[in-house]
C-alpha cells in the first residue's frame, strides 16, 4: 500500500506541473501565434494572390499563382532595393565591424577618463534613428551645411560643396556614413565583452614567445574573437536588411531610387499602394534573405 | 625595434608617455566624431532666429551657443502637441515592456524548469521564431489588425494604443535571454521551498524574481529602447496625433514644408535628452544588456 502512495504521489505532482507549465506558456505563445506566426503564414499565402488593403468590392481577390514574384524581376525600384542592400552590406559591415573592433580595443584599456570615452562612443546608440535622420539631413544641408563646410575647410575649397541627398551618387553612401555613426557604439558593447573574456594567461604565453603587440592581436585576439565577429558580421548584415528608418525619414528611396531599400519598397507597395499581396511576395523575399544569413551564422557558430 | 630599452631610460619614457599623448589624441578625435551632431543639434534648438541657425552652419558658430538664444523653438515645439506625443511613447513603452517581462519570464521559466510534453519542441519553435523579422510579417500583420475586432465594438485595431502594444508583448528573443538565465540558477532554493509546500507560481514569486533581476534590467532595456525607437510600424498604424508616438511626430513635422530647424533641433532634443539621462544613469545596465545580445548561438 504505501509503495503504490508514493507511486502515484508523483504522478500526481506531475500532471499538475504540466498543467502549470502550459498555463505559464500560454500567453507568449498565444501571442507569437496570433502575431507572429499566422502573419507569416498569410505573407506566404497573401503572396500568390492579388489581395488589396482595402478590398475593392468590384474586384474580388483572384489567385495569381507566381505572377507576384515573376514580376519582381522586372521591378526596377525592388530590384534597385535589393542591390542597395547587398550594397550596404558590402560597404558598412566591414567598415562597422572593423571600427567597432578598433573602438572596442581602445576603451578596453585601463587608463584615465576612460568611462568617459566609453559613455561618449555609445550615446549614438541611445538616440533614435529617426532623430539622427533628422539632425544628418542638416547636417547635410546643401550649400552652407556642416558637412560641406567641413569639407571645403579641409581641402580648401577643393571639394564640394555637394547635394548630398539630392545626388544619385552620394544619396546613399551618405546614409551609410550616419548609419555607422549610430550603430557602431552597439557592436563596439559587443567586441568588448569578449575581449573581456579572452583568458590573461594567453596572451603572457604570447609575451614570453617574444610576440609584440601585433602579433598578439594577430595570433591571440582574433582566433579568441571568432565567434564574436561571426556574430557580429551577421547580425549586421541582417540588419542591413532591414533598412528603413533613416531612408524612409530622409529620402523616401529616392532621388530615382537611388537610396531605395527593399523594406522601403515594402511598405510603399503594401502600406501607399496598398498592393498587400505584391508587398507580401517581396516580404517572402526578404526573409529567404535573413533566413539563409541566420542558417550561415548558425552553422558556422555551431561548427566550433 | 626590436631591441628590448631599459624601462629606465629617457628615451623609452619619452617614447612611451608619446604613445599615451597619441592614443587621448585619436580618443579625442572620435569623441568629437560622435558627439558633434549631439552637440549641434543641442546648440541649434536654443537659436531662436531662424536665419542665424543655417548660416551659423558654415562655422564653428554651429557648435557655439551665440547670436539670439531663447526657449522660442520649445515653445512652438508644444504648440505641436509634444506633451501628447510624449504620453504616448512613454504609455505604449510601459506597457509593451511591463507586460512583455511578465509574460516572456513566464514562458521561459516553464521550459527551463518545469516538466511537461512538448517541452523540446516548444523551445525548438522558439528558438527558430527567433529569425523571422517582424519587418518579414509587417505588410500581411497590417492586413490581420484592419480586420481585428476590440471592445466596444470597434472592427479595426487601426489608430490605437492596443495596436501599437499587443503585437510586442510576446518576444522570442527575450524568451530565450530568460531562458538561458534561469537553467544556470541552482536549483536547491527552488527544491527546498517546493518541500515547504510553495506552489509553483508562489516559487517564480518569491524565489526565482529576486535573484533574476539582471535579466529582468536587461530585457527592459532592450524592449523599452527597441519600443522608444520603432518608426515603420507605428508610421503604418497611425494616423492622427491621439495614439502616435515621437518617432512619427517628428518625422511628419520633419515633412512639412517650410522646414523649420530651429524647431525641429528643439523637437529632436527633447526626444533624445531624456534618453540620454536614463542612459547616463543606468550605463551599466545598458552596455550588460547590448553585451548579452552577442551570447546566443
Amino acid at each position: 500500500m504505501s509503495e503504490q502512495k508514493i507511486k502515484t504521489k508523483p504522478t500526481k505532482y506531475q500532471r499538475k506541473e504540466e498543467t502549470m507549465a502550459w498555463l505559464f506558456s500560454a500567453p507568449a505563445l498565444i501571442l507569437l501565434i496570433v502575431f507572429l506566426v499566422v502573419p507569416f503564414v498569410m505573407a506566404i499565402g497573401l503572396s500568390f494572390t492579388d489581395q488589396r488593403l482595402i478590398p475593392n468590392p468590384n474586384l474580388p481577390t483572384k489567385i495569381v499563382g507566381l505572377r507576384n514574384y515573376i514580376r519582381l524581376l522586372d521591378n526596377e525600384a525592388f530590384l534597385r532595393g535589393l542591390l542597395n542592400n547587398f550594397y550596404f552590406v558590402a560597404v558598412v559591415v566591414p567598415i562597422q565591424t572593423s571600427m567597432a573592433l578598433g573602438l572596442a580595443i581602445l576603451i578596453n584599456q585601463e587608463i584615465r577618463g576612460m568611462n568617459f570615452f566609453r559613455t561618449v562612443y555609445f550615446a549614438p546608440v541611445v538616440t533614435a534613428m529617426t532623430v539622427v535622420a533628422i539632425v544628418w539631413t542638416f547636417l547635410y544641408n546643401p550649400g552652407e551645411g556642416l558637412i560641406n563646410a567641413f569639407l571645403q575647410a579641409i581641402t580648401f575649397g577643393k571639394i564640394g560643396p555637394y547635394d548630398w541627398l539630392l545626388n544619385t551618387k552620394l544619396v546613399f553612401p551618405a546614409i551609410m556614413l550616419l548609419s555607422i555613426w549610430q550603430g557602431v557604439g552597439f557592436q563596439m558593447v559587443i567586441y568588448l565583452a569578449g575581449l573581456q573574456e579572452i583568458p590573461l594567461p594567453l596572451y603572457e604565453a604570447a609575451q614570453i614567445d617574444g610576440a609584440n603587440k601585433w602579433q598578439q592581436f594577430l595570433n591571440v585576439t582574433l582566433p579568441q574573437l571568432r565567434n564574436t565577429t561571426v556574430f557580429v558580421v551577421l547580425s549586421t548584415t541582417i540588419l542591413a536588411f532591414k533598412l528603413f528608418d533613416q531612408v524612409q525619414v530622409m529620402t523616401s528611396g529616392g532621388p530615382q531610387n537611388a537610396s531605395m531599400t527593399t523594406m522601403v519598397h515594402v511598405v510603399q507597395t503594401g502600406w501607399s499602394e496598398l498592393k498587400v499581396g505584391s508587398a507580401s511576395a517581396m516580404s517572402i523575399v526578404f526573409f529567404l534573405i535573413v533566413l539563409g544569413v541566420s542558417l550561415i551564422q548558425r552553422k558556422i557558430m555551431n561548427n566550433r | 625595434m626590436t631591441v628590448k630599452q631599459s624601462p629606465y631610460s629617457a628615451a623609452y619614457r619619452f617614447r612611451k608617455q608619446g604613445r599615451v599623448v597619441l592614443k587621448y589624441l585619436l580618443m579625442l578625435l572620435l569623441a568629437v566624431f560622435f558627439m558633434f551632431p549631439i552637440v549641434f543639434m543641442l546648440i541649434s534648438s536654443f537659436k531662436t532666429n531662424e536665419l542665424q541657425v543655417v548660416s551659423d552652419m558654415s562655422s564653428l558658430r554651429a557648435f557655439l551657443p551665440v547670436g539670439e538664444l531663447g526657449l522660442d523653438n520649445y515653445r512652438s515645439v508644444f504648440k505641436l502637441e509634444f506633451g501628447r506625443l510624449m504620453f504616448n511613447s512613454v504609455f505604449v513603452m510601459l506597457l509593451t515592456v511591463i507586460l512583455g517581462l511578465f509574460i516572456n519570464s513566464l514562458i521561459a521559466y516553464a521550459l527551463a524548469r518545469l516538466k511537461f510534453r512538448g517541452k523540446e519542441i516548444l523551445l525548438g519553435v522558439i528558438v527558430a521564431l527567433i529569425i523571422i523579422p517582424f519587418e518579414a510579417v509587417a505588410i500581411p500583420l497590417l492586413v490581420l489588425v484592419n480586420k481585428l475586432p476590440w471592445f466596444g465594438g470597434a472592427t479595426s485595431w487601426l489608430d490605437s494604443y492596443h495596436v501599437q502594444i499587443i503585437p510586442f508583448i510576446a518576444d522570442a528573443f527575450s524568451i530565450f535571454l530568460f531562458y538561458q538565465f534561469f537553467l544556470n540558477i541552482p536549483r536547491e532554493l527552488e527544491e527546498a521551498a517546493l518541500v515547504d509546500g510553495a506552489s509553483l507560481f508562489q516559487i517564480f514569486r518569491n524565489i526565482v524574481l529576486p535573484i533574476s533581476r539582471p535579466i529582468f534590467a536587461t530585457v527592459a532595456i532592450l524592449q523599452a529602447l527597441a519600443c522608444w525607437n520603432r518608426f515603420m510600424w507605428p508610421l503604418m498604424v497611425t494616423r492622427g496625433v491621439d495614439v502616435r508616438p515621437l518617432t512619427v511626430g517628428i518625422q511628419t513635422f520633419f515633412g512639412q514644408d517650410p522646414r523649420l530647424w530651429g524647431d525641429l533641433m528643439a523637437f529632436a532634443s527633447m526626444i533624445t535628452v531624456p534618453v540620454l539621462i536614463v542612459f547616463l544613469l543606468f550605463q551599466k545596465w545598458f552596455v550588460q544588456s547590448v553585451a548579452s545580445t552577442g551570447i546566443k548561438g
